[in-house]
Formats: C-alpha cells, sequence, structure tokens
C-alpha cells in the first residue's frame, strides 16, 4: 500500500522501512532529506515547514501512483515534516520496494524530484544574521 | 460574485490577511490574481506560483465561479 504522509514530530526511519518490507522484492531504494546548515552563501540555524496538508497528501499520493505505473516498483512512500526543524532533522523521507534494483532507483529519484516541484510545501529558513526567509525553489530545484 | 481566497506562506505575509472573501468580475483564476494584486500592493506577480480552486490543483487558466474558494501558492519549496 502506498501512503504520503506529512508529519509535525520526528520520522521514525525503522518503522518507516518496516512498511516498506515485501517478500517479493529484492531492493529497497530510501533517500533521506536533512535540514543542512547553509544555503546561497547564507548560514541557516534552523527552517520551518508550511504544509498546505489536504492538497499535500492528495498530491503526494498521485505522485507515489504515478511512480509505481512508470516504474513498475512494488510499493512507495514518503513522509514530509511540517513545522520548525534542527540542522539535521530528516526534512522528507521516500521509500521504494521493487523486486529489482533499477526501478527502485529511479522510481525514487522521480519521486523527491516531483515532491519538490509540485507540493504545496513552503520552507523558511532562519539564518544567522537574524533575518528569515521563504525559500524561493525555483533555484533550489537545479540543485540535485 | 463573491470567492474566497486563500493566501499561503509568501503571500500570505504579503498581504496580512489568511483569507478574504470578496466580490469578484474575474472568469479565470488569472484574472481573480489579478484582481487581489490591485487590492494587495505586495502581492508578487505569479509566475512560478501555482492555484488551486476548491482542493484541486488547478491553471490559471481555469474557470471560477461564485462561491469557489481559490488557493494562491507561492512558489513552492518541499523537500
Amino acid at each position: 500500500m502506498n501512503y504520503f504522509r506529512v508529519t509535525v514530530g520526528p520520522v521514525d526511519l525503522a518503522t518507516f522501512r518496516k512498511t516498506m518490507q515485501d517478500v517479493s522484492c529484492g531492493a529497497y531504494v530510501q533517500f533521506d532529506g536533512w535540514v543542512r546548515d547553509h544555503n546561497e552563501g547564507q548560514k541557516v540555524l534552523r527552517l520551518e515547514y508550511e504544509v498546505y496538508e489536504p492538497l499535500a497528501v492528495k498530491e503526494g499520493e498521485r505522485i507515489l501512483a504515478e511512480a509505481v505505473e512508470q516504474f513498475g516498483v512494488s510499493k512507495a512512500a514518503a513522509i514530509h515534516r511540517s513545522g520548525l526543524m534542527e540542522l539535521s532533522d530528516i526534512a522528507v523521507v521516500v521509500g521504494v520496494s521493487s523486486p529489482h534494483r533499477d526501478e527502485a532507483f529511479e522510481a525514487c529519484r522521480y519521486i523527491i524530484d516531483q515532491v519538490k516541484v509540485r507540493l504545496p510545501i513552503w520552507k523558511k529558513e532562519h539564518y544567522a544574521n537574524g533575518h528569515a526567509e521563504w525559500v524561493n525553489c525555483q533555484r533550489c530545484a537545479q540543485h540535485k | 460574485m463573491n470567492v474566497t481566497v486563500r493566501y499561503f506562506a509568501a503571500f500570505r505575509e504579503a498581504v496580512g490577511v489568511e483569507s478574504e472573501t470578496l466580490p469578484s468580475k474575474a472568469t479565470t483564476a488569472g484574472e481573480l490574481f489579478s484582481e487581489c494584486r490591485g487590492r494587495h500592493a505586495a502581492l508578487q506577480d505569479y509566475h512560478a506560483s501555482m492555484v488551486a480552486i476548491n482542493d484541486e490543483m488547478s491553471q490559471w487558466e481555469s474557470t471560477i465561479k461564485d462561491g469557489d474558494e481559490v488557493l494562491f501558492f507561492p512558489p513552492v519549496a518541499g523537500g
């Protein structure tokens, strides 16, 4: 069963991984997105995500279904954080299970790339100089 | 007709309100956005922004009707 969730609390990776297990699958690919301490030359102290959950979940599940359909993987799921986060926290996790590895890698890449450009999620970075700014991801979508 | 507009993230901070119900002559979401820019000078151009109507992702050319809830999303940055 594919699922896309939004959570305010920390992501429990062990539990997430367990939900992805499948005896018909020989490959599991997982992508974790972490909170980084810099962006565009600025020192980042922490950040916050604003998520419009009803549509983020709906569109997120659509992306997972597209990945399963296009790449023929068995299972795809993702969890995205909402609210305040500290450095090195897990902001997003994507998991894909599949009989073989090639399609699992491709599907995982597809999902995270689409999550970045399609979901109603916004990131505000708090900088060391006391400023805070909404990140305009037209640029960061180019950093892969 | 009357429509309800909701602003998110940078749009909400620019406008200073989370939502407003307003009379509109707009026929598309893009026209409605232009009307809102007329009301709120701080609202930036909708280039690279997205719009949803009644919780469905939509296009700027999508038709709006009386009672719709139109959501204006500034450029997104998930992940």
